[in-house]
C-alpha cells in the first residue's frame, strides 16, 4: 500500500445500495477517502451512514457501482483478507464474552496463527496503546465499564495493525465523561498511527472535533463534503441546520442564564 | 412379597435390566445429538427449511410411543431387532428438543456479536465453532436434558416390543398385577431420570456464558 498523505485508500464508485423491496438506502455515491485522514460520516439515523460503511468491509454488497480499497475493488478481494485488513469497531463494541480480554484482543493474530510470543507482546503493546492495566487482559467483558470494553473494542481492531480502521458510533452509548475521554485519546491515538478513520457518527461536535473531513449524509445522498472550517462557515441550508442545532444548545443555556 | 425383597432377590436381573435401559436411552441420545444438533445448525443458515425441519419433528412428537414402535416394525434391518427398533423410536422422539434448542440457541446470540467477528474477517467456521455454539452451548444441553428425561420415561415401553430395560418389570408387574414388580421397574428408572436431570441442569448452569 501505498503511504503519500493523498493517496486514496478507499473509493466510492457511483454506488448505490437497493433493499430487496426496491426501495433505496443509498443512492450514486461518488466517494474518495484519503489514506490517513479521519473521515467522518454524519447523519440521521437512517441517512444511509452505517451502510456506507458496511460497504466497505463487504457485510453489504452494493446493489450498483463498485467500492475500491487500495485501488482494487473489493468484489476482487478475498473477502476474509479484506475484512482482516481494516479494522471494525461498533457502537454495541461486540465483545465475545466467553473470552477474557486477551482472548478478544488477540482473536485476529490467533486466526492469522501469530506465534504466541508475538500475540503475547502485542496484546500488551495495545492495552498501553488504549490506556488499560495489563491487569485487565484476564478480565471478562461483564467485568469492565462501558468506557473500559470500547477501549479493548478498540485494541481488538487494531491487533494486525490494520491500514484501515472503520468505526460504527464507537462511543455513541458512552456517558458523556467518558465519551470526551475517549475522543481526545482517539485524537492522540490517531495523531500517532495515522490509520485511514471512517468514523459515523450523528453528533455534530464529535464529528467537528475528531474529523479531517466530514460528509453529511441525508436519506442516502451525500449532501456534502466540508473540512471542519468549512463545515463551520457553509451556507448549504442543511449543513447550517445541523452545525446550528449544536450551537442551539449552549446559545439556549446562555440566554436562559444560570439559574 | 416385598418390593425390597423382590429387587434384592432379582438383583443381577435388575442390574442387567438398568444397563440395557442406560444402553437404549444412551444410544438414542447419542444419535438425536449427532443428527439434531447439525440440522439446528442447518436450519440457521437456511431459514426456508425451518418449518419443514421443526414441523416434522413436532408430528413426529404427536405419534402415541407404542403406535411408532409399531410403525418401525416392518422397516428392514431395524425391525430386525427389538433394540434397534427402541434406539430408532427414541432416537426421533428426541430430534425435536435437540433441534429446537439448537436453532433457539443459535439464534438468541447477540447479533452485535456475530457481526463484530464477520466484519472483522472470521469465517464461517469460525463465528461458528468460537462464537455461535460456545455461546449456545447451555441452551442446547437444555435440549438435552429434556430429551434424556423424555427418553428414559419413553424407554420403559419399549419393553412391550421386546427390547428389555426397566420396562420389563413394568410390564409383568402388570400381568401379575403385583404392584412390586411395577415399582422394582419404575423406581430405578425414575432415579435415572432425576439423575439425568440434576447433572444435565448443572453442566447447563456451568456452561452458561453469563
Amino acid at each position: 500500500m501505498s503511504d503519500s498523505p493523498n493517496s486514496i485508500a478507499i473509493e466510492f464508485r457511483n454506488v448505490s445500495y437497493l433493499l430487496p423491496n426496491g426501495s433505496s438506502l443509498l443512492r450514486d455515491l461518488n466517494l474518495p477517502i484519503r489514506s490517513g485522514e479521519t473521515f467522518v460520516l454524519l447523519g440521521r439515523s437512517g441517512s444511509g451512514k452505517t451502510t456506507t460503511l458496511k460497504l466497505i468491509n463487504r457485510l453489504l454488497v452494493p446493489s450498483q457501482g463498485e467500492v475500491r480499497v487500495n485501488g482494487r475493488p473489493i468484489s476482487e478481494w478475498d473477502v476474509i483478507r479484506l475484512r482482516r485488513s481494516i479494522g471494525y469497531v461498533i457502537q454495541e463494541v461486540g465483545l465475545f464474552p466467553h473470552f477474557d480480554v486477551e482472548l478478544n484482543i488477540s482473536l485476529i493474530p490467533r486466526a492469522e496463527n501469530w506465534p504466541s510470543g508475538r500475540i503475547d507482546s502485542r496484546v500488551r503493546e495495545l492495552l498501553q496503546l488504549v490506556g488499560l492495566e495489563p491487569s485487565v487482559a484476564s478480565r471478562y467483558p461483564r467485568e469492565l465499564s462501558g468506557g473500559q470494553r470500547q477501549r479493548v473494542g478498540v485494541a481488538r481492531a487494531l491487533a494486525a495493525d490494520p491500514a484501515i480502521l472503520l468505526m460504527d458510533e464507537p462511543f455513541g452509548a458512552l456517558d458523556p465523561i467518558t465519551r470526551a475521554e475517549l475522543q481526545r485519546e482517539f485524537l492522540a491515538l490517531q495523531q500517532r498511527l495515522h490509520k485511514t478513520v471512517v468514523f459515523v457518527t450523528h453528533d455534530v461536535r464529535e464529528a467537528l472535533l475528531l474529523g479531517t473531513r466530514i460528509a453529511l449524509m441525508e436519506s442516502g445522498h451525500l449532501v456534502a463534503v466540508h473540512t471542519p472550517q468549512e463545515f463551520t462557515r457553509s451556507n448549504d441550508p442543511l449543513v447550517k441546520s445541523y452545525y446550528e442545532a449544536f450551537h442551539t444548545d449552549a446559545e439556549m443555556y446562555l440566554e436562559r442564564g444560570p439559574q | 412379597m416385598n418390593l425390597w425383597q423382590f429387587m434384592l432377590e432379582n438383583r443381577g436381573e435388575l442390574w442387567e435390566l438398568t444397563l440395557e435401559h442406560l444402553w437404549l436411552v444412551g444410544a438414542s441420545t447419542a444419535l438425536a445429538v449427532l443428527i439434531g444438533i447439525p440440522l439446528g445448525i442447518l436450519i440457521t443458515r437456511w431459514p426456508a427449511l425451518n418449518k419443514p425441519v421443526l414441523g416434522s419433528a413436532n408430528v413426529i412428537q404427536t405419534i402415541p410411543s407404542l403406535a411408532l414402535f409399531g410403525f418401525l416394525l416392518p422397516a428392514p434391518w431395524i425391525g430386525a431387532r427389538a433394540d434397534r427398533l427402541a434406539i430408532l423410536a427414541l432416537t426421533l422422539y428426541a430430534l425435536l428438543p435437540l433441534i429446537r434448542n439448537t436453532y433457539t440457541g443459535i439464534r438468541n446470540v447477540d447479533p452485535a456479536i456475530t457481526e463484530a467477528g464477520r466484519g472483522m474477517g472470521l469465517t464461517d467456521r469460525q463465528i461458528l465453532f468460537q462464537v455461535e455454539l460456545p455461546l449456545s452451548l447451555s441452551v442446547i444441553i437444555a435440549g438435552v436434558r429434556v430429551a434424556v428425561v423424555i427418553s428414559v420415561g419413553l424407554a420403559t415401553i419399549a419393553a412391550a416390543i421386546g427390547a428389555g430395560g426397566l420396562g420389563e418389570y413394568i410390564f409383568r408387574g402388570l400381568a401379575m398385577v403385583n404392584d412390586s414388580v411395577i415399582f422394582a421397574g419404575a423406581i430405578p428408572a425414575a432415579i435415572m431420570a432425576l439423575l439425568a436431570d440434576i447433572s444435565l441442569g448443572w453442566l447447563e448452569k456451568r456452561l452458561s456464558p453469563n
